[in-house]
C-alpha cells in the first residue's frame, strides 16, 4: 500500500468532484506527493547520519538529534497528505451508498444498465452536498493544523545550519550541524506554498458550493 | 506478494462486507498499512546502525540491541496487520464456495450460459445462515489478534514509550553501559499513532459484531412473528442442503421454474407466493 494505491483509490473520487476539486487533486498528487517521493525524501534521507556534533561523547548525537527533530519533516508531510486526502473517501462512500440505493430501487422495476449506473455522476445536492462540504471543511482544518504544527515544532520554517545542544550525555554546550540546511529550507518553503495553494483551492471550492446552493434556493422559491 | 497484493486480495472481500466492515478495511489500509509503509519504516530504518553504546567493546552494541529489541516494532506491526486482515479470507472462501454451489445448481437446471454465470459472480451475497457464522468468526478472530498483539507490545515495550537511554550490562559489555536509541520521540509518536488506530479498529470490529447479532435477532423475531413470509433467508440457509435439494426437485417437476426465482430465493429476497419447503 503506497502512494500509487492511494492515487487509484482517490482517482475514483475525482469523477464526483467539482472542477476546483479536480484541480486540487491534481495539485495534491503532482506538486506534493510526487515532489515528496522523488525529491524531498532524498534530501532528508541522510538527516541523522549526517547530523554531526562537535563531540566524541557516545550518545550525544542521538540525543541532540532527537531533541531538535522530534518528528521529521518527511513523516509530518506524509501524515499531512494522508489526513488531507482521506475526507474525499467520505464522499466516495456516500456516492457508493447512493448507487446502492438506486440499484435497490430499480431491482423490482425496469432493468437498468449496471455499467451505466457505475459510471453515472451524481449531482452534488442534498445530503451529498453536506458530505462534500464537510469533507472540504475537514481538509482545510487538517491543512491548517499541520501548518501550525510545523511552525510550532520548528520555530518558523527555516532550517538552521547550527544548533547548540546541552542535553545529557553531552558534556557541555555542543555545536551540532544539520545536513543540507538550505536545500531543506527550500523544500519546506515549497511544500508550505503548495499547502497554502491547496487551502485557497479548498476555500474557493467551499465558496463555490455555498454560492451554487444559495443560487438554487431563490430559484426554487420564485 | 506485498502490501499491494494483499490490498488486491482483500478488495474482493469488500463487496460482501457490511458498511462497518468496509470502513474497517479503509482504516486498515490507509491509516495503518500506508502509514507503516510510507512513514514508520523509514523511522525504524536505522534503528540498529544508529543504536550507540558508550563503549568500544566489540559485540556489546549488538548484544544490547538484541536484549532490548527482541523483535522490532515494524516487524510486529507487519505480523499484526497480516494476521488481522487474514480472517477476511475465510469469508472470501465461503462466498466462493456458495457461488460454486449456485453455479452447480445452474448447470443442473440447464441454465449454465455465460450471462447467468456472470450474474452469479457479480451478485452480492447476503450475510445470513452459515455465511453469518463464518463472518462472525472472522470478526471474533480479528478482535482476538488485535488484542493479543496489543498485549505483546505492552509486554515487550512497557508503557509504549521509547526511552532515549537504556542501561545494558549483558556480556561482553564490561560493566553497566549507556546505550542511546535513535529517534525515540518520533518512534513514540508513531507507536502511539498505531496504538490509537488499532483501538479504533477494535471498536469498529465490536460495533460490527453487535450489528450482526442485532440484525440476526431482528430477522429471527420477524420470521417468528411472520412465518409465512417465505423470505427463507436465515432458515433457508440453515437447512441449505435440504433447501437446495427441495429446490432442485421443485424445478425438475415445475415446467416454468425461472432461474431468477431460484437466485432470488437463494439470496433471500422476498418473492410473492414462494413455496419454501425448508422454512
Amino acid at each position: 500500500m503506497d502512494w500509487g494505491t492511494l492515487q487509484k483509490v482517490l482517482g475514483g473520487v475525482n469523477k464526483q468532484s467539482t472542477s476546483i476539486g479536480k484541480i486540487w487533486l491534481t495539485v495534491l498528487f503532482i506538486f506534493r506527493i510526487m515532489i515528496l517521493v522523488v525529491a524531498a525524501e532524498s534530501v532528508w534521507g541522510d538527516e541523522q547520519q549526517d547530523f554531526v556534533c562537535n563531540t566524541l561523547q557516545p550518545g550525544c548525537k542521538n540525543v541532540c538529534y532527537d531533541h531538535f527533530f522530534p518528528i521529521s519533516h518527511i513523516r509530518l508531510w506524509a501524515l499531512q497528505l494522508i489526513f488531507v486526502s482521506t475526507p474525499a473517501l467520505l464522499v466516495a462512500m456516500h456516492v457508493a451508498y447512493r448507487r446502492h440505493e438506486k440499484k435497490r430501487q430499480f431491482r423490482h422495476g425496469e432493468k437498468i444498465d449496471i455499467e451505466e449506473l457505475k459510471k453515472e455522476k451524481f449531482h452534488i445536492r442534498g445530503p451529498l452536498w453536506w458530505t462534500y462540504a464537510s469533507s472540504l471543511f475537514f481538509r482545510i482544518i487538517f491543512e491548517a493544523v499541520f501548518m501550525y504544527v510545523f511552525y510550532y515544532m520548528y520555530d518558523g520554517y527555516q532550517m538552521p545550519r547550527l544548533m547548540k545542544c546541552s542535553a545529557w550525555p553531552c558534556p557541555n554546550i555542543v555545536d551540532c550541524f544539520v545536513s543540507r540546511p538550505t536545500e531543506k529550507t527550500t523544500f519546506t518553503i515549497f511544500m508550505l506554498a503548495v499547502s497554502g495553494i491547496c487551502i485557497v483551492l479548498n476555500l474557493a471550492e467551499l465558496c463555490y458550493l455555498v454560492l451554487k446552493a444559495c443560487m438554487k434556493e431563490p430559484r426554487k422559491t420564485t | 506478494m506485498n502490501w499491494a497484493g494483499l490490498y488486491t486480495v482483500l478488495s474482493g472481500v469488500n463487496r460482501h462486507s457490511t458498511a462497518i466492515g468496509r470502513i474497517w478495511l479503509s482504516v486498515i489500509f490507509i491509516f495503518r498499512i500506508m502509514v507503516l509503509v510510507v512513514a514508520a519504516e523509514s523511522v525504524w530504518g536505522d534503528e540498529k546502525s544508529a543504536f550507540t553504546c558508550n563503549t568500544q567493546q566489540p559485540g556489546c552494541n549488538s548484544v544490547c540491541y538484541d536484549h532490548f529489541f527482541p523483535i522490532s516494532h515494524i516487524r510486529l506491526w507487519a505480523l499484526q496487520l497480516i494476521l488481522v486482515t487474514t480472517p477476511a479470507l475465510l469469508v472470501a472462501m465461503h462466498v466462493a464456495y456458495q457461488q460454486h454451489q449456485e453455479k452447480k445448481l445452474l448447470v443442473l437446471t440447464g441454465h449454465a450460459d455465460a450471462k447467468h454465470m456472470e450474474e452469479v459472480k457479480k451478485h452480492k451475497m447476503r450475510i445470513s445462515g452459515s455465511l453469518w457464522w463464518t463472518y462472525v468468526c472472522s470478526v471474533v478472530f480479528r478482535l482476538l489478534f488485535e488484542a493479543v498483539f496489543m498485549y505483546i507490545f505492552y509486554m515487550l515495550y512497557p508503557g509504549y514509550q521509547m526511552m532515549r537511554l537504556v542501561k545494558c550490562e549483558a556480556y561482553p559489555c564490561p560493566n553497566t553501559v549507556d546505550c542511546f536509541i535513535s529517534r525515540p520521540t518520533e518512534k513514540t509518536i508513531f507507536t502511539v499513532f498505531m496504538l490509537v488506530t488499532s483501538s479504533i479498529c477494535i471498536v469498529l470490529n465490536m460495533a460490527e459484531l453487535i450489528y450482526l447479532v442485532v440484525r440476526a435477532c431482528a430477522r429471527r423475531s420477524h420470521h417468528n412473528s411472520n412465518p409465512s413470509s417465505g423470505k427463507g433467508s436465515f432458515y433457508g440457509h440453515k437447512h441449505s442442503s435440504e433447501y437446495k435439494q427441495n429446490e432442485i426437485n421443485q424445478l425438475l417437476t415445475e415446467q416454468d421454474g425461472s432461474l431468477k426465482d431460484m437466485l432470488r430465493r437463494n439470496s433471500g429476497l422476498q418473492e410473492k407466493g414462494d413455496r419454501c419447503s425448508a422454512c
